[in-house]
């Protein structure tokens, strides 16, 4: 029998809400999404935790900055806490070495993340989630019933594909959608906005394409001042997390 | 004491199990233990033994058996079997620990002896399994 999944519900008791920050396709700027959200969230004073699940590619750790940092061992493992983020990576345990995982080892991982992992008390635990609709993101369903959803696509017709497959299936499962975020615009097409509309999901906003944004990666400070927080954060504030 | 919270979940499930089959008592626990995780078997059957203090249905003093259960890894691509111990000596002491945390990173920092690939299985000794519970109803 396996034990892990029962203590799973204990160790996110003390969350008060989760939201898992993803896309039906790669490449769209969850990553870029799910941290600024994080550490926006920290900045408002709240406590914030930090969940990268794109096993294969983690990034999180290259957005932050963070280098040189392990987990404490406290009946379980306390992530560190980076810029006022409890963040939780893979890339502790692998270092930047290449992740061959097959369905079985995800799912595994994660539920050994899960089990072990003692977040403590936090207002919001974002999960930077991998592309698509594959076993990490009906592992969250599955073991984080509480979860909510904010959904990324860029302005392109490929990407809105696999967005759409990715809310129709949230809105089949009845998930919380917080609602879809437009990353990387370039000029002011409705486009999106309508194609989401349609779907019924609530339209948050537009990310503009942020040029210096490059010279940001790695440094928590600029990042709060980058263009990316700003429409972020006007974004957020139609929704009132 | 990371052992500590994987203690925590065989006492969680081994209560749920319990009452759902409506023991009164339980008496014996027994728990497999993959060799891949190498679990500090002392530090987990104290945590064992502190955690079933508070139990209810309660668990019998001395109830936990523990088992390990040696590893079997094979190679998707030319069909070779190992166990772990046979590769741990070559291991460094920090990879050898995230694979105590996470089993799977044995993908990640090791490869199969024999050809050089990264596509094995871990077919046995992963992890912390409860094998069985026996109790008086």
């Amino acid at each position: 029998m396996e034990p892990r999944t029962s203590v799973i519900e204990k160790r996110l008791k003390n969350i008060h809400r989760i939201i898992a920050v993803a896309s039906g396709k790669g490449g769209v700027g969850k990553s870029m999404v799910a941290s600024h959200l994080a550490l926006h969230l920290a900045q408002q004073g709240h406590r914030v935790g930090l969940l990268d699940l794109d096993l294969y590619g983690p990034s999180c750790h290259i957005i932050l900055g963070v280098k040189h940092q392990f987990p404490t061992e406290e009946k379980g493992i306390i992530p560190p806490v980076i810029h006022g983020i409890s963040f939780m990576s893979i890339v502790y345990f692998t270092e930047e070495k290449p992740s061959p995982f097959r369905g079985i080892d995800i799912s595994n991982i994660i539920l050994e993340l899960l089990a072990i992992t003692q977040w403590g008390h936090l207002d919001f635990l974002i999960i930077d989630m991998p592309p698509g609709i594959g076993d990490e993101t009906l592992d969250v369903i599955r073991y984080m019933k509480n979860s909510e959803f904010l959904v990324v696509t860029t302005p392109s017709k490929v990407a809105l594909g696999a967005v759409r497959k990715l809310l129709s299936i949230l809105i089949e499962l009845k998930k919380p959608l917080l609602g879809v975020v437009e990353n990387m615009t370039m000029n002011d097409s409705a486009f999106i906005e309508q194609e989401v509309q349609r779907l019924q999901v609530k339209y948050l906003g537009k990310i503009h394409f942020d040029h210096t944004l490059e010279e940001s990666i790695g440094n928590p400070d600029l990042l709060l001042k980058t263009q990316v927080m700003k429409d972020l954060g006007r974004a957020l504030a139609t929704i009132q997390l | 004491m990371h052992e500590w919270a994987l203690a925590e979940s065989i006492v969680m499930a081994a209560v749920e199990e319990a009452t759902k089959e409506k023991l009164k008592t339980i008496t014996q626990v027994t728990i497999s233990i993959g060799e891949l995780q190498q679990i500090e078997k002392e530090i987990f059957l104290f945590a064992l033994n502190e955690l079933r203090k508070s139990q209810k249905p309660p668990i019998k003093k001395d109830a936990f058996v523990l088992r390990t259960e040696k590893s079997t890894l094979t190679c998707h691509t030319c069909g070779n079997t190992w166990k772990f111990t046979e590769m741990k000596k070559k291991l460094n002491i920090t990879d050898s620990e995230s694979i105590h945390f996470i089993p799977e990173v044995v993908f990640v920092h090791t490869r199969c002896p024999r050809c050089g690939s990264p596509d094995f299985e871990i077919t046995k000794g992963r992890g912390v399994i409860l094998s069985s519970i026996k109790g008086v109803r």
